[in-house]
């Protein structure tokens, strides 16, 4: 055993040493606090949004109908594609000024910087999500559906009691989801798919009977994508207004614009323009039997 | 050893030296102990300063270890992990045996066999290169919409299905490096008694070509744990896609980290039993202990 020159006993200690350092120095920057923009006012086309001068709006890929169109949320075709721009017109930026970012359901709930001044991705507003993120108003009423193959043994079903025992499906992290486990009880376990497109494949393959969605997308499932599907009815909704389970845009905890976004949510709801677009853009979604 | 005729009448004293090189030995090991320790010490130190020191520390800690939902979660999460292990041992069982059929299979000598080893090569080199997320949304997907009379939709049987088919392949190919790792000369030995190709594979070639792979086996296991929770892509609800369900309903972290430390406990005894089974086989092969 010969002793090693000094420097190679201590080289370990020094490398541990400079990886501390090098972690230390590459600990995340103090995120800028960007104060109100002119505290209190909304000026016009001026907020301290991510890129200055430009509104950037987030939303999940793919966009599904009838929210969005052709999967392209930049073209103001589809319910919240034509809210977002409105409600950036309101805050003073134009379709010109306003860019869209893809921003995953999962990913738009994460803690830490959010590349997104808002995200609308059908997200309904609830007391243990304001814990993470914060909401806007609610732009949006939902009311949940249930959709069944016209030959499926769910197809008759007239009320809750009739849907106990058939396998139901929803999506994660929907509000579907919840309204089965807690209104419906069923007795087998529902299937939970990780996304639209996961549910229908489903659907069709007989795999579930009965599928819960929002009513607008129970609309355009039974109208455009799975149609030898129906819609069996509604749920009974929690109530209307603000009692309502409703979608909100959502910000970053803390965000500077959050007061200013959900003021322009009450205008466009107070003029009367979000009941416009739900007009042109969720007419098909008119009103099914509730299931009670 | 002989002791011949000579009496052993004096009783054992180790001598003044190797009492000193015990103890310097024994030196040895403390300091390393003491400097191990006091390393590991720094860096946990260093590394609970960086994050606990970091801006976002406060956010992180409520969104990702918060006690209430962590509570909320492993129940939902436990009964995902049944999933999990029911498919584990029973797609474990059935994935041995095809790997094992398949790297026979491919093994076999003789010209008539070309097309068996053809389709054997072909079959693992397939599966081998199939994304797995892939192969599981064909067999849950795929299957169901061919509408074959008396062909299962269930998601789970149709995922543990997609699991057998792609890691036989992985399974067969460790197999096989064993089968092909045995010594030519065990198989000559084998023939020049007389027994058949058959009977040299069973009695001489198999049971030491298993032995020798049992190590890489077992990762494939822990890896086909992990991969179990795949099958939640049929609407099947997994440990993983348990904890899902609650964080995207409440934006709250802390339920997939339980799952992670579910099955991070699930994994550690079988690392430990690879560990001892491998340690076994080391003090086997070295019939006399180590020089």
């Amino acid at each position: 055993m010969t002793t090693l020159p000094r420097t190679t006993r201590l080289a370990p200690i020094a490398a541990l040493l400079t990886a501390a350092a090098l972690l230390t120095a590459c600990a995340p920057q103090e995120e800028g606090k960007t104060s109100a923009a002119a505290a209190g006012g909304c000026a016009k086309g001026a907020l301290a949004t991510k890129k200055a001068g430009t509104l950037t709006v987030g939303t999940d890929k793919p966009a599904y109908d009838p929210w969005f169109s052709e999967d392209k949320p930049e073209n103001g075709k589809g319910f919240e594609s034509a809210v977002a721009f409105a409600v950036a017109e309101r805050l003073g930026y134009d379709k010109s000024k306003v860019s869209w970012v893809v921003s995953p359901f999962n990913k738009a709930f994460a803690p830490g910087a959010k590349d997104f001044d808002f995200d609308i991705n059908q997200v309904s507003i609830n007391a243990e999500r304001k814990q993470s993120v914060d909401f806007s108003s609610g732009y949006y009423d939902v009311r949940q559906a249930v959709v069944a193959l016209k030959d499926s043994k769910a197809a008759g079903a007239k009320s809750l009691a009739d849907l106990k025992g058939v396998k139901l499906g929803a999506q994660v992290g929907t509000t579907s989801l919840a309204a089965v486990t807690d209104q419906i009880k069923p007795t087998a376990q529902p299937a939970v798919f990780d996304d639209n497109d996961l549910a229908k494949a489903a659907l069709k393959n007989g795999q579930i009977d009965a599928l819960v969605v929002d009513l607008p997308t129970a609309f355009y499932i039974t109208g455009a994508e799975v149609t030898d599907a129906k819609v069996l009815g509604q749920l009974a909704g929690t109530g209307t207004g603000a009692a309502a389970e409703q979608f909100g845009l959502v910000l970053d905890k803390g965000s500077a614009l959050t007061g200013c976004v959900a003021q322009a949510v009450d205008a466009l709801r107070a003029d009367g323009t979000l009941a416009k677009l739900e007009q042109q853009w969720l007419s098909d979604a008119v009103s099914a039997p509730v299931l009670k | 050893m002989t002791t011949g005729t000579k009496e052993l009448t004096k009783e054992y004293r180790p001598s003044e030296r190797r009492l000193a090189r015990e103890a310097f030995r024994r030196r040895r090991a403390r300091r390393s102990v003491l400097v191990a320790g006091a390393s590991t010490a720094v860096t946990a130190l260093v590394l609970y300063l960086v994050v606990v020191n970091s801006p976002g520390w406060e956010r992180t800690r409520e969104t990702f270890f918060n006690l209430h939902y962590a509570r909320l979660a492993l129940p939902e999460v436990l009964k995902g992990l049944w999933v999990n292990l029911t498919l584990m041992v029973v797609c474990g069982a059935l994935i041995v045996v095809f790997g094992l059929l398949l790297a026979v299979l491919r093994t076999l000598r003789g010209p008539v066999f070309l097309p068996v080893r053809l389709l054997a090569t072909a079959y693992v080199d397939f599966f081998l290169g199939l994304p797995m997320i892939i192969c599981l949304l064909i067999m849950i997907t795929g299957v169901p919409a061919l509408r074959l009379t008396g062909v299962t939709t269930d998601p789970l049987v149709l995922g543990g299905a997609a699991l057998v088919l792609t890691y036989s392949a992985y399974v067969s190919e460790v197999f096989r490096a064993g089968i092909q790792s045995v010594h030519p000369s065990q198989r000559a030995a084998a023939r020049s008694l007389g027994l058949s190709h058959a009977q040299s594979m069973r009695y001489v070639v198999l049971p030491q070509a298993v032995r020798r792979v049992v190590p890489p086996l077992l990762n494939n296991l822990v890896s086909l744990q992990k991969d179990t929770g795949l099958v939640s892509i049929g609407g099947v609800i997994d440990a993983v896609f348990a904890a899902k369900i609650i964080t995207s309903r409440t934006f709250n972290y802390t339920p997939y980290l339980v799952a992670a430390l579910v099955f991070i406990v699930l994994t550690i005894p079988m690392t430990r039993f690879t560990d001892w089974v491998t340690n076994r086989m080391n003090r086997r092969q070295l019939q006399g202990g180590a020089v």
